[in-house]
């Protein structure tokens, strides 16, 4: 058996516990096996709680191990960084909770924060550039850490009352659909519920960054007058809240 | 690229989230700290900002898990590229990984899994550490593993091993004591032979950590003090390589900083004892 054999009969063993697999590994005693292929589950296990704390604490302990047991037998790790295993949990998660977008939602909210939390830093676009910038050709980049999150239930204030420990609300649909948007302000994430209109007005924003494509949008919806009012409110309030970084015209 | 590995005489440890305020707002008492290369590997954010910081008061040596110098499929050019970055701007003691693999296509199991000690392995864990060294620019240091498993296909000693790994690719090694104790006691060899048997002279680092019974093998879990016999070892390997940076390496059950610098002091007391006696047989 050469090396590549013996490291594929290994993943064998770990990801499916092939005993053909292990049987073909020559090392006598499968105690050694045995200690390996906890080592590798409890990791993961290990890697899925430090991930989603509050889905964790949503779920119920028992619930969750479950569903991260379902996880590693679904999908063994791939990248090089266990900080990407979480990708794909929510989806994991919609099988033992078809019925359930709550937990969906509360998972891509907690992943995003994390995902965040180490994004790239960006320039952050000031009040004071703004003087400098022509309206026509300007486009807008958004921060590297933003992520806009559809959102269809309160899994927004689901996630900020596990995380601050308050007395949880019961889960429930939003009246109408919202987005959700992640971001970090120097080294620490935030979460921020928008509006549908607002939602559509950063999706435009993150596909051509074209400030008069965002003007357009909002004129259309909102009608000349108050369109391009919501548009200089919109930039003011994103500006703020350090989302945009510095505008090349 | 260069072969030449610095030497580094002095006493750190692991640099761990539940210590980061500890280093940030006092002056801890070390010569060295260690981080896992893959936690500050990141694009941006509070991790790599801890980092430099960090880096502003002590020398900080680079500790990686995921190389995978015993792949028999090669090495991520990614990863070696996100490593150098790091590297470059830190500008550390040491880049170190281990003697072990945890990536074979597209399956990566995040653990430091063994390698047998073949010709083929031998040639494959080699190139894999030239090319490293190549794109870092820089002599590496690997670790010894901890293992739980002995192939039959072996066709040489741990120790015999990792000499002719450092002879071939220059690489330095770090020698983790308790991973010699614990791999000797699950496999029956003699710790003192393989002491003898490695390249003394190519030790650069030494790291010290604890380790837990297991039904049937010693498991090295780092979530323990160093054990007594652990310590007898570590005098017997510094009598072999002579002064090298020592840590205390705690991954789990992490106690109060005070903990693992009192560690730290048996460390640096057996180290002083047995430079006193160099001292006085050279008298």
């Amino acid at each position: 058996m050469n090396l590549a054999e013996m490291q594929r009969d290994f993943q064998s063993w770990l990801v499916a516990a092939s005993s053909d697999a292990a049987s073909r590994l020559s090392i006598g005693s499968s105690a050694g096996l045995n200690v390996y292929q906890n080592n590798y589950r409890v990791q993961l296990i290990d890697c899925l709680e430090a991930s989603y704390p509050n889905v964790r604490t949503w779920l119920g302990e028992e619930s969750f191990l479950a569903a991260a047991v379902a996880h590693i037998d679904r999908h063994p790790p791939h990248a090089w960084t266990l900080d990407a295993y979480g990708d794909n949990f929510d989806d994991t998660l919609a099988l033992p909770y078809p019925d359930n977008p709550d937990v969906h939602e509360l998972a891509r909210i907690e992943f995003a924060l994390a995902r965040a939390f180490v994004a790239p830093d960006g320039d952050v676009l000031t009040p004071e550039a703004l003087a400098h910038v022509d309206w026509d050709t300007a486009r807008l980049r958004l921060v590297p850490s933003l992520e806009i999150l559809s959102a269809t239930t309160n899994a927004a204030d689901i996630w900020s009352a596990l995380q601050q420990n308050d007395a949880l609300p019961e889960s429930e649909m939003l009246a109408e659909p919202a987005g959700v948007i992640v971001w970090r302000q120097q080294f620490t994430v935030y979460l921020n519920t928008v509006d549908l209109l607002e939602y559509a007005a950063l999706l435009q924003l993150q596909t051509n960054g074209s400030f008069a494509g965002l003007c357009d949008i909002l004129v259309e919806r909102l009608g000349e007058e108050e369109g391009i009012a919501k548009a200089g409110a919109l930039l003011m309030n994103w500006i703020s809240k350090e989302w945009l970084v510095a505008a090349a015209a | 690229m260069s072969t030449s590995l610095p030497r580094f005489a002095g006493y750190g440890l692991g640099l761990r989230r539940d210590h980061y305020r500890d280093f940030l707002e006092t002056n801890v008492s070390v010569d060295f700290v260690e981080v896992i290369s893959e936690n500050f590997m990141v694009e941006g954010g509070q991790p790599r900002h801890i980092l430099r910081q960090v880096r502003e008061r002590h020398p900080v040596a680079l500790h990686g898990v995921s190389m995978s110098i015993g792949s028999a499929d090669g090495l991520k050019p990614e990863y070696l590229r996100k490593l150098k970055s790091l590297a470059d701007e830190i500008e550390p003691l040491f880049v170190s990984d281990h003697l072990s693999w945890s990536r074979i296509d597209h399956f990566n199991s995040h653990d430091l899994l063994p390698v047998p000690y073949t010709e083929e392995a031998l040639n494959i864990v080699c190139a894999n550490i030239s090319q490293a060294q190549d794109i870092l620019g820089r002599a590496l240091l690997f670790e010894n593993p901890s293992s739980y498993i002995a192939f039959g296909d072996s066709v040489m000693t741990e120790w015999e091993f990792l000499d002719a790994m450092s002879k071939r690719t220059g690489c330095g090694l770090l020698l983790d004591v308790n991973n010699i104790y614990v791999s000797a006691t699950n496999h029956g060899f003699d710790a003192q032979a393989y002491l003898r048997g490695i390249p003394a002279d190519r030790v650069r680092q030494i790291h010290l950590a604890g380790h837990t019974q297991g039904e049937e093998l010693l498991i090295d879990t780092h979530d323990m003090p160093v054990r007594d016999d652990v310590w007898a070892l570590y005098a017997q390997a510094i009598a072999l390589t002579g002064p090298v940076a020592t840590m205390i390496e705690r991954d789990g059950n992490i106690p109060p900083l005070t903990d693992l610098l009192d560690e730290l002091a048996i460390a640096r007391r057996i180290g002083d004892n047995h430079a006193r006696t160099r001292r006085a047989v050279a008298a």
